[in-house]
């Protein structure tokens, strides 16, 4: 390994442009983490309350549901395709929950969550199976399923509404429970953030997403079997999607034929502020989940220093905007260096 | 292990392979022994890249053998080929660019412990194992993006090694590479060799055959011409065997007396694609830049017409300069470019006829800011007609056209805006014989009119029948410049694969 190590920096000299922009790609994660310091401190010096505890405790359990998604969605856009039917999914998840403790009260809680993941499940097969054996673009094939599944919600909801008082106590308090000052939500996320960045770095399956979305072609002559491969992708983020249905009823606590309405995007937005490539091949759960609480934390600043929430949605849009065009930038100043021939180093 | 075995580790035997009407490979012969470094030459569209893709997997073979160790193999897939233990490194290589290069390397075939799970630390501890037995230096951990085509294909062959492949297949790879990489990889050809493997070794370069080679095959128009040991060969009996064949076509070259100069390039350099291309083009004159494939012919073409930035030297159409990277400024100052690829760059082939030929010059049709579909029409027809176009209705999409007749729209189109230089790329490929002859009727034509003509084509009876003069690129240089007197298919041959000091 030291040989390795040596050689290493042997390299860099030669390259240091071009490290430097692999070392953007690869530690996004830590600008993001900057960018929230920063947003934190400088809200917190104008308004202490905004790092009360139940100020935390409210963006961190708000962002906690945008992050599950988000696991999903990263899945799904790095093998180069996208999922826009993940807020239709989560609605439709969540006023499933609801209406099954309207009709049986003391049905117990893991099959609650099963039907919450089997509903995802089922969503995500319909969006896999058109992409992949119709070989429609999943950007259209989504975008119908987002309006199919939340045509069916509201056919089925209509006016009703679920409310807390509908559900158990014990469904509740996975909304609102803590433990040492942290909600279960946060927790949930972490832990789920935490098995995907490992899965996604550990097993073949994950490391095919990546490379079908850096280049399907050479995907398929390295034998990579891109089909099943991205049926996957999309049954994945319709199962998180389905059991985040669940979660986000525990912690709203009241379900009508809305619910989850564009969260597509803001799920999309909190990917690509995360660093993920919106054309696929590369980026990262964790920076996904990043990006997620960066975006919650600045809704949340902005409220706290008495900025109106029309401007809330413009900065995330800005932010979007801005990632992008950092991502572009890198890609056209690494190109002249990919042009060239570098004959320096034999 | 380095004598050769009685038994070939592979042999194709009378393959063919048709694409539609053109037949790619009509027999192709190939015989490859265990510690043999076998050479392929031939011509542009000799059918080598297809021969090549027929051992990949790519294409599977109409007709004809695959004999691997003494038995029968077809592959209906690249997975098929790896698993035979053929592996095939192309001139540019495809890798992932989002992945590692240890990754890059293993990609579906990464080692496991526990779990199903990537043993990533033996991965990269056996990468760079590789790497040393290649005597190179490469860090397994870094990304491949960006990385050099020759460390690329260092990749593709660490790959090769990690599969314990015995068939290794280079198509033109060293295309890409400097002298210093070129060496590198025979010393690691030659290992390979040493070793026990077969490799197939596909170049323009006859030197390098020559250098490198065991035996040579020659192809030529899809068919196996010869194959010889080394010994029993010269760079000149290769070059009869590559060309030899019938001048078949009579061009109806009009002769013409040479105007002003039109385009003047002047030291034209893209980083790493070309270099210090020079050349003019006079009115009424035809200039063919010719050339192999990946000399960089199209790439020219590309930034005369502003479709790519230029980084130094200048492009002057009749004395005035042209910005780099504009085809509107290209077009404003006159360029006309009939690309190699119509489909994709030259019709829209949705679009019907008639909106396909007045599609560049709408603003001479235009009515305050409208199109007058009369207008559009009438001027549609006149240009079909004198292009003599086979077509149904002027409103059928151009997709209904044949190939021949969709050259000729597309060539309406820009003929349409009167152009002072006309840049065809590849004028006549996929043409029918008859449809051909009207195409060089009309070039030769419109240099009679004055027109300047600069034409890219791969075929050499084309750019010996047409042009006045023949530039010959080699790897993105101005090899050499012919007059039409002085060319023949020999010494353009000789320039299009790098040998200077073979003066005609």
């Amino acid at each position: 390994m030291t040989a390795v190590a040596e050689e290493r920096k042997g390299v860099q000299p030669h390259v240091s442009s071009r490290a430097l922009a692999e070392m953007m790609f690869r530690f996004r994660e830590l600008g993001i983490v900057l960018a929230l310091v920063l947003v934190v401190g400088a809200t917190t010096i104008d308004n202490h309350l905004f790092l009360s505890a139940t100020n935390v405790q409210q963006v961190l359990s708000a962002a906690s549901i945008i992050a599950l998604l988000a696991i999903g969605e990263t899945i799904v856009i790095i093998t180069r395709n996208v999922d826009l039917s993940i807020g239709s999914v989560l609605g439709i998840s969540a006023y499933a929950t609801g209406a099954l403790y309207v009709h049986h009260p003391h049905v117990p809680l893991a099959l609650v969550f099963l039907l919450a993941l089997g509903i995802g499940v089922g969503c995500g097969i319909v969006n896999g199976l058109i992409v992949t054996v119709a070989r429609v673009p999943s950007l259209v094939v989504t975008l119908g399923t987002l309006y199919i599944i939340r045509g069916i919600d509201g056919a089925w909801a209509g006016g009703n509404q679920v409310n807390a008082s509908m559900l158990p106590d014990s469904f509740n308090k996975i909304g609102y429970g803590t433990i040492a000052g942290v909600p279960y939500l946060g927790i949930i996320a972490i832990v789920a953030v935490a098995i995907a960045t490992y899965a996604m770095r550990t097993f073949r399956t994950a490391r095919d997403f990546y490379a079908i979305g850096s280049d399907p072609d050479a995907a398929r002559v390295a034998g990579i079997p891109v089909g099943w491969r991205v049926f996957l992708a999309f049954v994945l983020s319709g199962a998180i999607a389905g059991v985040a249905g669940a979660v986000w009823l525990s912690y709203y606590g009241s379900v009508d034929a809305i619910a989850g309405d564009g969260y597509e995007f803001q799920v999309i937005a909190a990917v690509v502020v995360g660093g993920v490539a919106i054309f696929g091949g590369s980026g990262s759960v964790l920076g996904a989940a990043l990006g997620a609480l960066l975006l919650n934390t600045i809704n949340s600043a902005l409220v706290v220093v008495n900025v109106s929430s029309f401007w809330s949605q413009a900065l995330a849009g800005g932010l979007l905007v801005g990632a992008i065009a950092f991502d572009r930038l890198i890609a056209v100043r690494v190109a002249p260096a990919l042009r060239t021939r570098r004959r320096v180093r034999v | 292990m380095t004598t050769t075995h009685p038994e070939p580790l592979l042999s194709l035997e009378h393959a063919q392979k048709s694409f539609g009407a053109v037949h790619a490979l009509e027999d192709g012969d190939i015989e490859l022994f265990g510690g043999e470094v076998h050479g392929l030459v031939g011509e542009n569209g000799a059918g080598k890249s297809t021969l090549v893709k027929i051992l990949a997997g790519v294409h599977r073979p109409d007709g004809g053998r695959l004999v691997l160790d003494g038995e029968d193999a077809i592959f209906d897939n690249a997975k098929q080929s790896q698993a035979a233990g053929i592996a095939i490194i192309f001139q540019e290589p495809t890798l992932f660019p989002d992945l590692s290069v240890a990754e890059n390397i293993f990609v579906g075939l990464q080692p496991l412990k526990r779990l199903r799970r990537i043993d990533g630390r033996r991965m990269r501890r056996e990468a760079a194992a590789v790497f040393e037995q290649l005597g190179v230096r490469l860090d397994p951990d870094r990304l491949a993006r960006g990385l050099s085509i020759a460390d690329q294909q260092l990749v593709e062959i660490a790959k090769a090694l990690t599969t314990n492949a015995r068939v290794i297949v280079m198509d033109e790879p060293t295309a890409a590479l400097a002298g210093t990489e070129v060496d590198r990889l025979f010393g690691i050809v030659e290992s390979l060799r040493a070793r026990g493997n077969g490799v197939l070794f596909v170049s323009h370069r006859l030197e390098e055959i020559f250098e490198i080679s065991q035996r040579v095959t020659v192809m030529r128009d899809g068919r196996h011409v010869l194959t010889k040991p080394i010994e029993e060969l010269t760079i000149e009996s290769v070059i009869r065997a590559m060309v030899g064949r019938d001048m078949d076509a009579l061009f109806p070259k009009v002769p013409t007396e040479p105007g002003p100069v039109v385009l003047e390039v002047d030291r034209l350099t893209r980083e790493g694609v070309f270099t210090d291309v020079s050349f003019k083009v006079r009115s009424g004159e035809i200039v063919a830049l010719a050339g192999l494939v990946g000399a960089g012919r199209t790439e020219v073409a590309r930034a005369i017409f502003g479709i790519d930035r230029w980084d130094a030297g200048a492009v002057e159409i009749s004395g005035r300069r042209l910005p780099p990277g504009s085809p509107t400024a290209a077009m404003r100052a006159g360029i006309g470019l009939v690309p190699e690829d119509r489909r994709q760059q030259g019709l829209v082939m949705d679009f019907s006829i008639e909106r396909n030929i007045a599609l560049a010059s709408l603003d001479n049709i235009q009515r305050a800011g409208l199109i007058p579909r009369g207008a559009e029409r009438s001027f549609a027809k006149d240009w079909a007609l004198r292009l003599q176009l086979k077509y149904g209705k002027l409103t059928n999409p151009v997709w209904t056209l044949s190939g021949g007749n969709q050259q000729k729209a597309v060539l309406a189109k820009w003929l349409a805006r009167k152009p002072t230089l006309l840049i065809v790329d590849e004028p006549t490929r996929g043409i029918d014989v008859g449809t051909k002859a009207e195409v060089h009727r009309l070039l030769s034509e419109l240099a009679t009119q004055g027109v300047a003509v600069l034409m890219i084509s791969s075929e050499l009876p084309e750019v010996l029948g047409m042009a006045d003069r023949i530039v010959v690129l080699f790897e993105g240089r101005v090899m050499r410049e012919f007059p039409r007197a002085e060319a023949t298919e020999d010494v353009l041959m000789h320039a299009a694969t790098g040998m200077v000091e073979e003066a005609a």
